[in-house]
């Protein structure tokens, strides 16, 4: 006891404080200075190219993933394990780009109802059984049948009678896809989707193994009983902790695959993250703690990789209630009031690109700007005060109005510039209101409260239509309550448009409808981050940021 | 003196050991009425919460979420659902986990709670060890410079949050210097347990340090430690054989808050390291509107903060035989 | 008459006892600055505790702009902002300190001195209360019905009276078998003035103890909660929420956990030392001996 009070009698408080004060002086000085970066010795060995012996990757995987069932599966947490575990019928190349995968082909005909797909006869689940046609059959059905709970289905409604069963109208066996051979799959779609084949890469339409489904039924996606017919299989399991996959060794494509083993790291806390990747316990992020963002282009730019991610950031109106019932004009004073080449460079730096249009650039699709967006700030900012004032307010009589966000740190800075702006530009006052998130949701959905509020959109598929359907007038996720019926006949003539020009245009007019109104305002289109440390090789940032194990390796370090 | 007492403890030998049982009796039946109001209260409070389990950012069809509200009985008027609960209960079984699909509650806690009990066992032991001697020492000085440094060590840890202090730690020690690991369970060796567990003991240490400071130096002025000084006692003998035991009455009573203090200070000690224990569980729980693991993690440490309370009040008997049950 | 004239020679020790601690003395003093600070703190500043200032956005100290402490992420002052800060984070101390002492002594004493079946009714009220893992129930709060400053209060309040009942109470039930007490009772004073003149007054020393132990501990409260993302609402703040800022971009802005920290850190040092010297100066025993 004397010994230890002795020990502690050594100014323990004194060493604490001055070293903590080190470590933040001392990065705070190599934040000024030139920074050094981390010397990792040789990566990949002389050559540049040698590989490590010890093929064991490291990720990064933000929340606990729900499930590993990929019919219930709804989360991108979920989806990266997933992307690991199964071969969906659609591949993806490292850069996203389509390829084949548990099919080695298929053609369309009947104008691009009928689709038939030729699956490879090597497939084979992870205890050995062959992937047949039947399979894939077996799994859309269990994918639309209500008593599935899926919550994702209507990712599959495209596909003949899905909407029905799904509804409980109709029996699975109704549903239009068949095997017409062990090998052969036939689906056929209710309607053109030109953006189908881009759907069976969701986890919706990857196919489960029915014996082992139908032997554990909902506990099948446990580490033991999970099969799957992907790359690697499920070996640990620890809830919020970690999932450990290995290498699936009867995967048809096994002998291209290098990583023996993955972890995927559940950790919601994005700063920890960061502290254990700079402490080489993790090779591969999901993303960066915002305020670390300058820091890190400083000190390890070479790690950080960004590239455009299929997702806008908006502010929705509430339009079914004052103060932005029936007042377009007052909305488009909002918008043009906002800076977004502040918020992008100035507060998150990030490369996102600052938002005019509510459609991020996707292919196939012009993207829609309002006439404002090319003018300078003074004529923007004049033109707002006119179009606000026409709208009966002043200083004398400001707007007040409420901001609503979820609890987060990136969309409280956000909603504090914005309030700022709006408070500079047109004398607005502004009340932010932070909820957590499932209180958010309710609260913007009944839109019984909300005035402005926070919300963000990611592409289901890369196609203008996941963005655009948003705003049709009776979808559930059209929170602003904007009901438009020109918009609504547009959009429903482009989901039956066949030729695909035409849809474009049909969809890009819609959207010109759409910003004129101004029911939301975009803010900034998405990017994703990573931070990748300098032996993860194969990683190519793509548009859905979707990354599969299978294409990366370790290099010598 | 003692021996006095000695003697006395020997006559009131059975007499206590029947007082003792029917205290544990009474105590166990009190306990009942207690863990119902828990219950009821953690089940009142988590369904008058607004947002519901299955709202999502992509809102599910209605009638998927009727069929999901069927499926897990959100449907039943509550007290149906809460009679449920208690039968499941009853028979040890906390339901399935909403957000955790493929987990039952009863797996996560058995998974999550030996995690949370060897990092919180490990602190508080830690916590005792150092704080009493801190304590102890700065008692004994008094006033002294020792008593100063002594003290204002031990409250760093309640002067500078944990979360402050965690992550300083571990870019000192994980990213900096490369001792220790920065954070998760690694191959479940003791290594990565050691910046979580410092980080949790540091607050208790300066909690229990402060206690047993100004309860020892109430003790050593009494008068029994002077008869004993008087009568020339060595110094570590009047300390460990006299002074100590009825010293150590307010961190007994401390041991109580304390318990639920390592709960909250494992909430963040968790979340920044990544370790799987039961505060993550609570609070990611509550977050996605989990209500069966969230009810679970209640209850379950309300059973353990009773049965800590009646283990504190044990102690506290033995410490100081005067005090009745 | 007689009563009052020994009270106020009491307390003229116990003021004599504490000037002669240097280091409470200095607490006090320190404390005394900060709380000028806090207060003063619009005065001080050429800025405002909201503005924004897109040109100056994480911008480190600097004497030229004004801006001592720097900037945060969205170009706010950060000193005005620390100094905001601190008047949340001492209100809700202080507030809630003196909501779980008031509760706190009068239950536990009433149960320790009153014993019997009172003490037992009044215990398994506490019991029950006490296995409710009151954290949880405060992020539960918290988490579903918003951050309300006032449901920090009750909430904060409300756990930390058990733990002031228990220690009071564990207090009493040593000092009611000390001679001074029976001497009293043998004296017949009424109970309650018995409460009041002697066993109140002598759990003081524990009791300061104590208060200097809860009001950091409910600034910590708060802070944690503002690291669950339960704190106060912007674009009002307080040190906890301060300093979670500043700790996450420990790397890039150290300036903006540094100056919070340091005040947060120094106010809840500053408590301690004011509380020892508090308790050295009111412990009753010391009062025999020199009485």
């Amino acid at each position: 006891m004397t010994f230890f009070a002795r020990r502690c009698e050594s100014k323990t408080a004194t060493v604490i404080v001055l070293a903590a004060l080190l470590v933040l002086t001392g990065n705070a000085c190599s934040n000024k200075n030139s920074p050094a970066p981390r010397d990792y010795g040789e990566i990949g060995g002389p050559s540049g190219t040698e590989l490590a012996i010890v093929q064991v990757l490291q990720k990064d995987n933000g929340a606990e993933p729900q499930t590993l069932d990929p019919h219930r599966a709804t989360g991108v947490p979920e989806g990266n394990i997933l992307r690991d575990l199964y071969e969906p019928l659609v591949m993806e190349e490292p850069d996203g780009t389509l390829i084949p995968g548990a099919a080695s082909g298929w053609t369309s005909s009947d104008e691009g109802l009928r689709y038939e797909f030729a699956l490879r006869p090597d497939g084979r689940w992870s205890n050995g059984d062959p992937v047949t046609a039947h399979d894939f059959v077996f799994s859309m059905r269990r994918a639309l049948d209500p008593a599935t709970l899926s919550g994702y289905a209507s990712i599959l409604y495209p596909i003949k009678n899905a909407e029905e069963i799904n509804h409980g109208e109709q029996p699975v066996e109704n549903l239009g896809v068949r095997a017409l051979d062990d090998y052969t799959l036939e689906i056929l779609l209710r309607g053109p989707t030109p953006y189908f084949i881009g759907l069976l890469n969701h986890s919706m339409a990857y196919a489960v193994h029915p014996p082992s489904v139908l032997e554990h039924g909902d506990r099948f996606a446990r580490a033991g009983n999970l099969v799957g017919n992907g790359a690697y299989v499920l070996k640990d399991w620890v809830v919020q902790s970690h999932i450990e996959l290995t290498r699936n060794v009867r995967f048809r494509d096994n002998g291209d695959t290098t990583i023996d083993t993955v972890f995927y790291h559940a950790l919601e806390n994005s700063d920890a993250v960061f502290k254990r990747y700079r402490a080489d316990e993790i090779d591969l992020t999901q993303g960066i703690p915002s305020k670390q963002f300058k820091w890190i282009r400083t000190n390890m730019a070479d790690e950080y990789v960004q590239s455009a991610y299929l997702g806008s950031y908006y502010y929705g109106l509430n339009v079914t209630r004052p103060p932005f019932k029936g007042q377009p004009g007052l909305r488009r004073a909002l918008s043009m009031a906002i800076d977004r080449e502040i918020i992008t460079e100035k507060l998150s730096g990030a490369g996102e690109l600052p938002a005019y249009g509510w459609i991020p650039p996707v292919q196939g699709y012009e993207p829609q700007r309002p006439e404002w967006a090319e003018w300078t700030r003074e004529e923007r900012h004049a033109e707002a005060k006119r179009q606000y004032a026409e709208a009966g307010y002043s200083d004398r009589k400001p707007l007040v109005v409420e901001i609503l966000y979820n609890t987060s740190q990136d969309h409280k800075r956000i909603a504090i510039a914005i309030s700022s702006m709006w408070k500079q530009v047109l004398g607005i006052q502004t009340r932010l209101l932070n909820q957590e998130w499932k209180v958010f949701l309710q609260t913007r959905a009944t839109r019984f409260t909300t005035e402005a509020f926070r919300a963000g959109w990611i592409g289901d598929y890369n196609d203008a239509y996941t963005f655009a359907e948003l705003l049709y007038s009776n979808n559930e996720q059209n929170d602003p309550g904007w009901v438009n019926a020109d918009y609504d006949r547009l959009l429903t003539a482009a989901s039956m448009e066949r030729d695909l020009e035409k849809r474009a245009r049909l969809m890009e007019q819609a959207e010109r409808i759409l910003l004129d109104e101004t029911p939301l305002i975009p803010i900034y289109f998405y990017v994703s981050k990573h931070l990748v440390k300098p032996w993860v090789g194969g990683f190519v940032p793509n548009i859905m940021d979707h990354v599969y194990t299978k294409d990366l390796y370790i290099l010598k370090h | 003196m003692d021996g006095g007492a000695a003697r006395l403890d020997a006559h009131a030998h059975t007499a206590q050991n029947r007082t003792m049982l029917s205290f544990a009796f009474r105590r166990f039946l009190s306990a009942i009425p207690t863990l119902l109001i828990l219950i009821a209260l953690a089940f009142a409070l988590i369904r008058v919460a607004p947002g519901g389990p299955f709202d999502t950012e992509k809102q599910i069809p209605p009638e998927i979420e009727a069929r999901l509200n069927e499926a897990y009985h959100l449907d039943e008027p509550l007290y149906q659902q809460f009679g449920r609960y208690l039968t499941g209960l009853a028979q040890g079984d906390f339901g399935p986990s909403f957000q955790y699909k493929d987990f039952t509650v009863t797996e996560l806690i058995a998974a999550g709670f030996p995690v949370s009990l060897k990092l919180g066992g490990l602190a508080m032991l830690l916590a005792l060890l150092v704080g009493i001697s801190v304590g102890t020492l700065a008692a004994l000085r008094q006033n002294s410079r020792t008593d100063h440094v002594a003290m204002a060590a031990a409250m760093t840890g309640i002067s500078i949050p944990n979360f402050v202090l965690a992550p300083l730690l571990v870019l000192l020690f994980a990213v900096t210097l490369r001792w220790l690991p920065a954070g998760g369970l690694g191959d479940g060796s003791l290594i990565n347990l050691v910046l979580p567990v410092i980080s949790l003991a540091l607050p208790q240490i300066a909690y229990i340090a402060r206690l047993t400071r100004g309860s020892m130096i109430e003790v050593l002025r009494s008068d029994f430690i002077r008869t004993a000084r008087a009568q020339g006692l060595p110094g570590r003998e009047i300390i460990l054989g006299h002074a100590l035991k009825p010293a150590m009455l307010p961190i007994v009573s401390y041991l109580g808050p304390a318990t639920a203090g390592i709960i909250t200070g494992s909430v963040v000690i968790e979340q920044i390291f990544g370790v799987p224990g039961l505060g993550r569980y609570f609070v990611q729980g509550a977050l996605n509107r989990d209500y069966t693991l969230v009810m679970g993690v209640v209850v379950f440490y309300g059973v353990l903060i009773i049965m800590f309370n009646f283990l504190v009040d044990l102690a506290y008997r033995w410490l100081d035989p005067r005090v009745k049950l | 008459m007689n009563e009052a004239v020994r009270g106020n020679s009491l307390w003229a020790d116990a003021r004599q006892s504490l000037r002669r601690n240097r280091a409470a003395m200095t607490a006090m003093a320190i404390m005394a600055v900060v709380c000028a600070l806090v207060l003063l703190a619009p005065l001080l500043s050429a800025y405002e505790f909201d503005s924004t200032d897109w040109d100056q956005i994480s911008e480190p100290p600097s004497l030229v702009t004004g801006h001592w402490f720097g900037t945060d992420d969205v170009g706010r002052d950060l000193f005005v902002r620390t100094l905001y800060g601190g008047r949340i984070s001492l209100l809700v101390g202080l507030a809630a300190t003196l909501v779980s002492l008031v509760i706190g002594i009068a239950w536990g004493a009433t149960a320790g001195y009153i014993g019997g079946r009172t003490d037992q009714v009044m215990m398994r009220t506490v019991d029950v209360v006490y296995a409710m893992p009151f954290m949880f129930f405060v992020i539960l709060l918290m988490v579903f019905f918003g951050r309300n400053i006032l449901l920090i209060f009750v909430a904060v309040g409300a756990v930390n009276w058990l733990d002031m009942a228990r220690i009071v109470r564990g207090q009493t039930l040593s000092l009611k078998k000390k001679e001074f007490i029976e001497a009293a009772r043998a004296g017949g004073v009424s109970n309650f003035n018995i409460v009041r003149r002697h066993i109140v007054p002598n759990l003081l020393g524990v009791v300061i103890v104590y208060v200097t132990l809860t009001i950091p501990q409910v600034i910590l409260v708060e802070s944690f909660l503002s690291f669950l993302g339960l704190g106060v609402q912007e674009p009002m703040t307080s040190w906890g929420a301060l300093v979670n800022d500043g700790a996450q971009a420990m790397e890039s802005a150290p300036w903006a956990l540094i100056f919070p920290a340091l005040f947060l850190a120094l106010t809840l040092f500053c408590f301690n030392f004011l509380g020892d010297g508090l308790r050295d100066a009111l412990d009753p025993r010391d009062r025999r001996a020199s009485g």
